[in-house]
Formats: structure tokens, sequence, C-alpha cells
């Protein structure tokens, strides 16, 4: 990786989780409750044109007539769909040319989260569009991009400026009636980016986005839309982080990717919810539906580093359509006190010669649950598909679990499709031989787990790295003993 | 330097040590030798701090200061050292990142700064270099896949690198070669000066040829049976243990 270990020592030098705090600004929050009149509102407020007004009214039908899944390894009390306000946005909603015009106390927070705007920009040319309460409220880079007639803003203002691709695309990879999360999601996102990379365009900077959850009960209904034109490159970047607070607040998510022929999209994420006090109080509920699409010779590859949420409900997917085309998942899930993380992807081979890799690495402490769940499909028509896929486990503790649930299905007999998977534990040994060296324990389990993740970490872009390993120390603080 | 007085000490209710008594001075290099069993990586690691391992009676101090409220890694900033006879497996931290790491933990513990990179890196190229180790070797994963030998050639090279005040080698001489076992002594006797102590643990008289101890002890039975000058490990190599378990029945 491009950064030194030293700096990389200095960025671990750690603190405890900083973004519980909650940001006084005056919002404009819709009542509590779903209904026909609440999605046709939330349209109109965003000033939607009709056809997605009826897009939404349809994923509301459907999920009306949908149950909530019961399939995941975990369990919760299930969020009150009626007792959640669908809508939140910051009240001083007009687009700022600069940070001057920003309300200050917003700009004070971009800085206790880290993400002051100014070092951003100067930071490895990384564009931020910051989704604040469902609106974006600044974004950068724009020109530069807009230069190589790259399209990244948010998906409300991609439904006004450029409705073409929206309707082209929405909903193609993740259809409405998807799954539950997914058809809520449909009738009520709010709002979340959008990112178009012409043909044969190479993206030069990392696309980021950091999502936050600031408004009490408000669930957050993001929508990403990430089309990479033929033969086109972009690594995006999704980060957040969320103030504690005692009610459990949900998220769901839906994440598209689309990968024409010849095209890569990267897309990274490090995600730190609040996970719920040391006795499993307040968290986030996180169900996220991330899938992408490749066509004939394109790539997709996820990455993840998953600390956060009480519980969290995620399968990055990919469906390899086209011939030569290429999935890969690369996951580290860490869980502690009483989070639940049952996590994982799907692997679709629909294309002949298509290839996936699955890297998973599931580190459970306390007294949390961590769980793998993995779907490798090979179609019929899926000549030479080849799968490999390695999951790993760290235990630290007595109390906590991990379990491993790899589905194959392979319809094709030249499939090959290897899986592997280890169980281990942090010794008392391996500890012990880190303490002799002047070494305390918790600098020893950061260390040790660092050195287990570290197959995934260095599939990070670098700064997210740095991010990643400075989570995982935080995450696990107090787990020893 | 070190002071250890009638220490007794077990593991899951069973006895191990059964009042060890041992004074290592400054400057002095102690040999322990004895049976398989009787308690020479057990006192080690009583030494290092181990907390799987009960203190039942007696004490240890170092340069006058009692270690048993400190925990282990506050006995390294303290300058003891420890070369495991089975040194364990870290994957994915490199034997460079692990030493970074290490260094820099222990100079915290005396308020210093981290070392700066260069400095670092030249320690490890000096380091390396005495001990003959290959720079690619420094970026594997801590003692993952090393052979026996490589293990122990790591741990010296951790020694030479921490520059501790005690330095207590267990079986570091099992598993290497001819070469390497000259090459390690060679390291080891790099550290010996007036300020520091060095215990050696061992079976064979062949690591004393080079590693010259004043003071040779027979442990036995959680006990030190015998202690001479370097004559006995001699004697011991040609007679066996036999003789001295029958001595201490008597
Ligand atoms: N964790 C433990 N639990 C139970 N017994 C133990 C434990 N550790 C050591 N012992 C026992 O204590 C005794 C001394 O072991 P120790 O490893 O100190 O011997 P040693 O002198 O180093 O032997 P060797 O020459 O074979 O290395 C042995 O009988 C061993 O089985
Ligand atoms: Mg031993």
């Amino acid at each position: 990786m491009a950064y030194t270990e030293e700096e990389l020592k200095k960025e671990l030098e750690t603190k405890e989780y900083e973004y519980g705090f909650y940001t006084d600004i005056e919002s404009d929050t819709f009542p509590k409750g779903l209904s026909e009149d609440i999605v046709i509102a939330i349209s109109q407020k965003k000033q939607e044109p009709e056809w997605m007004t009826e897009w939404r009214l349809e994923a509301f039908r459907v999920w009306k007539e949908m149950e909530e899944p019961e399939w995941a390894n975990v369990n919760y009390d299930k969020p009150n769909f009626q007792d959640i306000s669908y809508y939140s946005a910051p009240n001083k909603k007009p687009k700022y040319n600069s940070l001057d015009e920003v309300d200050p106390e917003l700009l004070d927070t971009f800085k206790r989260l880290g993400i002051s705007l100014d070092e951003q920009k100067k930071l490895a040319g990384v564009a931020v569009d910051i989704v604040m309460d469902s609106v974006s409220v600044a974004t950068t880079f724009k020109k530069t991009l807009a230069e190589k007639g790259i399209i990244f803003c948010s998906i409300s203002e991609a439904i006004q400026e450029h409705p073409e691709l929206v309707k082209k695309y929405i909903g193609t990879v993740v259809p409405r009636k998807d799954n539950f999360y997914a058809a809520l999601n449909s009738a009520v996102f709010s709002d979340g980016s959008f990112c178009y990379i012409p043909k044969g365009v190479r993206c030069p900077m990392e696309l980021s986005t950091y999502f936050r959850i600031n408004q009490a009960g408000t669930g957050q209904f993001e929508r990403t839309l990430v089309i990479a034109d033929e033969g086109s490159y972009v690594s995006y970047l999704e980060g957040c982080t969320a103030p504690s607070r005692d009610e459990n607040q949900l998220h769901a998510a839906v994440v598209e990717l689309i990968a024409l022929d010849d095209a890569e999209i990267k897309y990274s994420t490090v995600q730190n919810w609040f996970p719920g006090d040391k006795d499993g109080k307040g968290g986030v509920f996180n169900f996220v539906t991330k899938r992408g699409l490749c066509e004939t010779n394109a790539k997709i590859s996820w990455t993840q580093v998953e600390t956060g949420s009480a519980v969290t409900w995620k399968y990055p997917s990919c469906v390899l359509k086209g011939d030569n085309s290429i999935g890969e998942f690369y996951s580290i899930a860490v869980t502690n006190n009483f989070q639940q993380a049952d996590t994982g992807t799907k692997m679709i081979h629909l294309g002949k010669n298509t290839k996936s890799t699955i890297i998973s690495k599931g580190i459970s402490a306390g007294q949390s649950q961590n769980s793998y769940r993995g779907l490798v499909q090979v179609n019929s028509r899926a000549e030479n598909a080849r799968n490999f896929s390695q999951c790993d486990s760290l235990l630290m503790g007595n109390k906590c679990g991990a379990h491993t649930f790899p589905y194959i299905e392979a319809k094709n007999k030249t499939a090959q499709i290897e899986h592997e998977a280890t169980t281990s534990k942090i010794g008392e040994d391996q500890i012990f031989y880190c303490n002799q060296r002047g070494i305390d324990t918790e600098k020893a389990i950061a260390l040790i787990v660092n050195g287990f993740s570290k197959e995934v970490l260095n599939k990070l872009p670098m700064e997210f790295a740095v991010e990643a390993q400075k989570l995982l120390e935080i995450s696990l603080e107090g787990s020893v003993g | 330097m070190l002071e250890i007085k009638n220490l007794h000490a077990s593991v899951e209710e069973k006895d191990i040590l059964k009042g060890i008594n041992l004074e290592v001075k400054p400057g002095e290099v102690h040999a322990i030798m004895g049976p398989n069993g009787s308690g020479k990586s057990t006192l080690a690691s009583v030494i290092a701090g181990k907390e799987e391992f009960e203190v039942e009676k007696g004490s240890i101090s170092l340069n006058g200061e009692d270690l048993e409220e400190l925990a282990p890694e506050e006995r390294a900033h303290k300058g003891i050292f420890l070369s495991f006879q089975y040194p364990v497996e870290i994957p994915g931290v490199s034997v460079t990142n692990f030493m970074k790491t290490a260094i820099n933990e222990s100079r915290k513990a005396r308020g210093l700064d981290d070392m700066p990179a260069n400095q670092m890196l030249k320690l490890i190229r000096e380091k390396s270099e005495m001990l003959e180790i290959d720079r690619k070797f420094l970026s594997r994963s801590l003692n993952e896949g090393f052979s026996g030998g490589e293990k122990k050639r790591n741990e010296i090279f951790q020694m030479a690198m921490m520059e501790p005040k005690l330095a207590i080698l267990d079986e570091t001489d099992s598993g290497l070669d001819i070469d390497a076992l000259r090459i390690v002594a060679n390291g080891v006797n790099k550290l010996r000066s007036k300020d520091n102590a060095i215990i050696v643990i061992t079976h064979y008289q062949r690591l004393l040829e080079y590693i010259v101890p004043d003071f040779v002890h027979v442990l036995h039975d959680g006990k030190i049976v015998k202690s001479g000058t370097k004559e006995l490990a001699l004697e011991l190599e040609d007679k066996g243990y036999d003789w001295i378990k029958q001595e201490t029945v008597v």
C-alpha cells in the first residue's frame, strides 16, 4: 500500500467512538407513518416528474403485500413502519457555492466527523457528496468531473437533470419487488447519489459519499445508482457514521451498480453506524440491498468493512451476465457486545467464463453473532464458470458466535467451485507473545485483527484503509478480559 | 540484576516450581539445564509474567524492584526479553511491523516518541545483517511457515532489535543447524556487556562452547539441585542426569 507504516501508526492513535453526538438543525420533517399520500408527498416535495411518482407508488403497492423476511440469523424487535417519519430535510435547502454559505452548525458537525470539506478537497482529490439527513447539502469537485463528462450528483438532481438515464436504469438491477426493504426503499427513498461515467472514461478520482443519520426517529432510505458505460472505470467510496441514540434507527438503502461492456466498478464501504451500547441498547438497523450487474468483460468489486450497526443484514452481490465478466467480494465484518451481523454475497454466474472471488473475514467479540451467508449460483448456460470462496472467522472469548452458510447451486457441470473456511481464536499464547515484546493486550488484539484482515484491507483505497484500521481498533476496544 | 527467592509456582493446581533460588548479576551468563519437564520453560514464563502460572510463594525482583504486580508488557518495558522455545505465529503481521510496534510501545512506556523511520530502517538493516537474515524474510508474516531454525533465528533478531537488559533464551539452539548456531551465538555474544545478563536454557553443551556461561544450574523437579561452573555442563554431557537425581534423593 502507498502509505508508510509510520503514517499508519500515527493514524492509529485513537480514541473512542467519537461520532456519538446529535446536531440540532431545524428540520422539515413529515408526520410519522406511511401511506400512498406520504409517498406522493415525498415525490412532490422533491418536485419529481410524474413517472417517478408512479414508480414509487407501484413500489409501495408491492411492499404492502410483502412480509418482512425472517430467515436471516438475527433476532431483533421489528421496526414499526408506521412509527417512522419518511422524510426529513435540513431546513435551509439551497445548494451552496462556497462553504461560507453553509450553516455554521452543520460545518461544525462535519468538523467533528473529521471530514472538513477544506481538508477533503486537498486530500487525495476526493469529491464528497455529503448526504446529510436525506438531502445533499454540498457537492465538490463537480466541475473537474463535468469536464470528463462524469455526472456525480444526488439522485434527486439526477431525476431532474438526467431523467433518461435514471429512467433507463433505476430498478433494473434491484427490482422494486426484489425484497421487502428494497420495495420500501423504492417507495420512499429520500435521496442518495447518482454517478455516470461515460464511455471509455477513467474517473480520475475516488468518488466518495458520506452517509449519516441525524434526525431522531427518521429512517434513512438512500438510493444509489452507479452506471459505468462501456470501457469506463470508477472507484466509489461510501463511508458512514451516525450519532448514538437510545432508539433503534432503521436504515434500508439500495445500491445498484451497472458495469457495461469492458467497464469496471470498485465499490468500497466503511460502515460505522452506532452499534448500540455495551448492553445492546440503541444502535442502527441496517438492511441494505446492494447489487451489481456486469455485462461482457466487465468487473465489479465490492469491498466492505462493517463494524457498526446493531443489526446488519447485507449481501452485496454480482450478477455476472456478460461472458468473461468478473465479480469480487472482499469483506471484513466485526461484531462486538450484542451486535448481530448476517452478511455475505451472492455471485450469480450467467455468462460463459465468468469468475468470482469471495474473501470474507468475520471477527466476533463479546456476545455478538457474526454470520456469513454466501450463494454461488452457476446457470446452465455459464460454461467454465469459476468461483473461489474463502471465509475466515476469528473469535474473541467464549460467548460470541461465528457461523458460515455457504450455498452452492451449480447447474453447469463445467463449473469449478472452491470453498475454504477456517475458524480461529485469538490465543492466549499469541497475546502473551505480544505482551512479552512490550505490546499491551489491547494493542496486541488490534495487531492480530489487522493481520487477520490484511487481505481485505489491502483492497481498500489508501485513505479508507487507514480509516478502516482505526475503526477495527475502536470497535474492539474493551473486548478483552 | 535478577533475584529469585524461594519461588513456588503452579498451574491448574499442579505445583511445578518448588522453591527456586537464583541470583543473576549484571554481566553474567547463567545456563540452566535439566531433564524434560523439570520446569525450565515454566521458570522463564514466570519471570516474564505469564498469568496462567500462579506464584504461590517467594519473589522475583529486577534491580531491586519486585515484579509481582507488573504485567508482562511492563516487565518487557523494564528490559526483560524471552526468546521462546515455541514461538507463536501471527498471520498477516510482518516481522517488520511487529518489531516496529514492539519497539515503539516500549519507547512510549519510557516517555519517548516513536523511533524515526530512518533510524528504524537502519537498525533493522544492521541487525538483520548481523544475523544473516534475508530482508525478504522480514516482510513475511511473523513465524508463519517459518522452519524451526528460522523461528529461532528470528527470536534472536528480535532480541537484538530490542536490546534487553535481561535476556532469557529458552532452547534457542534446538532446531538450528551448525552454521546457524554459530551465527546466533555470535549475535547473543554481541549483547553481552557488563550491564546486561543472559540466562540460557539448553540441553546441549555445544551451545555453551559458543556462549560461555559463568554458571551452570541443573533444574530437576522444580528445584535447582546443582550449580557449578561451565565444567558442570561437560560432566552432564558425559554422564546424563541420573547421578544428580540420585544425589537429590539421598
Ligand atoms: N499449562 C500447563 N498446564 C499443565 N501442565 C503444564 C502447563 N505448563 C507446563 N506444565 C507442566 O509443567 C512441567 C514443566 O514444564 P516445562 O515446560 O517448564 O518443562 P521444561 O523443563 O521446559 O521441559 P523441556 O525440556 O521439555 O522443554 C511439565 O510436566 C509440564 O507438563
Ligand atoms: Mg522447555
